[in-house]
């Protein structure tokens, strides 16, 4: 099944098309986006700079990562709030977009992973896991906010 | 020589046209640009959250402040070479933009801000080191600092739309 329609319907919804016939919605909402990623960054840099023993490395990781969880939590919706306003002004064009599927595809792994293995890693008991799995867990949430956030400024670049 | 002329003398310049008409390197600066305010502006925002009592609250302030600053430098140094890179491709058209000179305005105030912070109330860190909320002035320049680098960014976004630029641009 082809999801055209759907993204066909998103566009034609009277959100998308206000946004779209509006001068100043697409980048006022825009920035409310980029200032959720800064706030998103630092809550995830912080912990995954700890578990890297880059940062904090007085403090337990568990501390940490309970401290910015919040904010986090509170980034993370803003940005899905905003972006899902930016996403039904452009479906279409999104649809036929290589960096908007790039950053979907890491988009999902990167929730899942912040909200089980790498709270879980954070969570543990630092004596009980070995110093490789708190490294390769920071990494692997790294890379993948990397590509969500890189493929996201493409997505204004092509088409 | 006036700033208008710089500009137009940087735009003739090989390596600006080459940056300027680049498929790859112009959009790898930006992006570079933007990612970086997860670095900087992350750490920047946590600290002032700590200012306000809002996380880390357990934590000395003088101890985020040690941990933060050299990420926040790293961050900070990154985002003025690739925020010069960026002018640089584009001149006399960024150079006449109103959301440029206001983002240059606010930046100057930011610097201010944080400069005042470390002069003053910073300065007697010891005295409140452990305090889960900052003394009250240490609590304004937080959110004086939260205020205008959320200018800065919304300026700096609205730097890529043409709605004022002069028509003799295009």
């Amino acid at each position: 099944m082809s999801l055209l329609p759907f993204f066909e319907w998103c566009e034609s919804t009277g959100v998308g098309e206000a946004i779209r016939n509006s001068l100043w919605l697409f980048p006022v909402i825009e920035s409310f986006h980029l200032l959720a990623l800064a706030l998103i960054g630092g809550a995830i840099l912080l912990v995954d700079l700890r578990l890297l023993g880059l940062a904090f490395r007085g403090r337990r990781v568990a501390e940490l990562a309970t401290e910015v969880q919040p904010w986090l939590v509170g980034g993370l919706l803003v940005m899905i709030a905003t972006g899902i306003l930016l996403f039904t002004s452009e479906a279409i064009k999104c649809y036929y977009n290589a960096a908007f599927w790039t950053k979907m595809t890491a988009l999902f792994p990167a929730i899942v992973f912040a909200f089980t293995v790498r709270r879980k890693v954070a969570g543990a008991d630092e004596n009980r896991l070995r110093p490789l799995w708190l490294r390769v867990t920071a990494l692997v949430s790294l890379s993948l906010w990397t590509v969500v956030g890189a493929a996201g400024r493409w997505i204004g670049f092509s088409g | 020589m006036s700033l208008l002329a710089l500009c137009q003398w940087l735009e003739k310049t090989a390596w600006s046209i080459a940056l300027h008409e680049s498929l790859w390197v112009y959009p790898i600066v930006e992006s570079v640009h933007v990612l970086t305010l997860c670095l900087f502006l992350g750490m920047a925002v946590m600290l002032d959250l700590r200012l306000l009592g809002l996380v880390l609250r357990r934590v000395a302030m003088s101890h985020v402040m040690g941990q933060l600053m050299p990420w926040m430098i790293a961050g900070f140094t990154l985002m003025v070479i690739s925020g010069a890179l960026l002018f640089y491709a584009i001149p006399v058209r960024t150079y006449l933009n109103i959301f440029f000179r206001i983002k240059v305005v606010l930046l100057i105030l930011a610097g201010l801000n944080a400069w005042i912070f470390q002069r003053t109330v910073y300065r007697r860190v010891a005295e409140w080191d452990l305090d889960p909320i900052a003394p009250k002035w240490a609590r304004r320049a937080s959110v004086a600092s939260l205020a205008i680098w959320s200018m800065i960014v919304v300026a700096g976004r609205m730097i890529a739309y043409n709605w004022f630029d002069s028509p003799d641009l295009h």
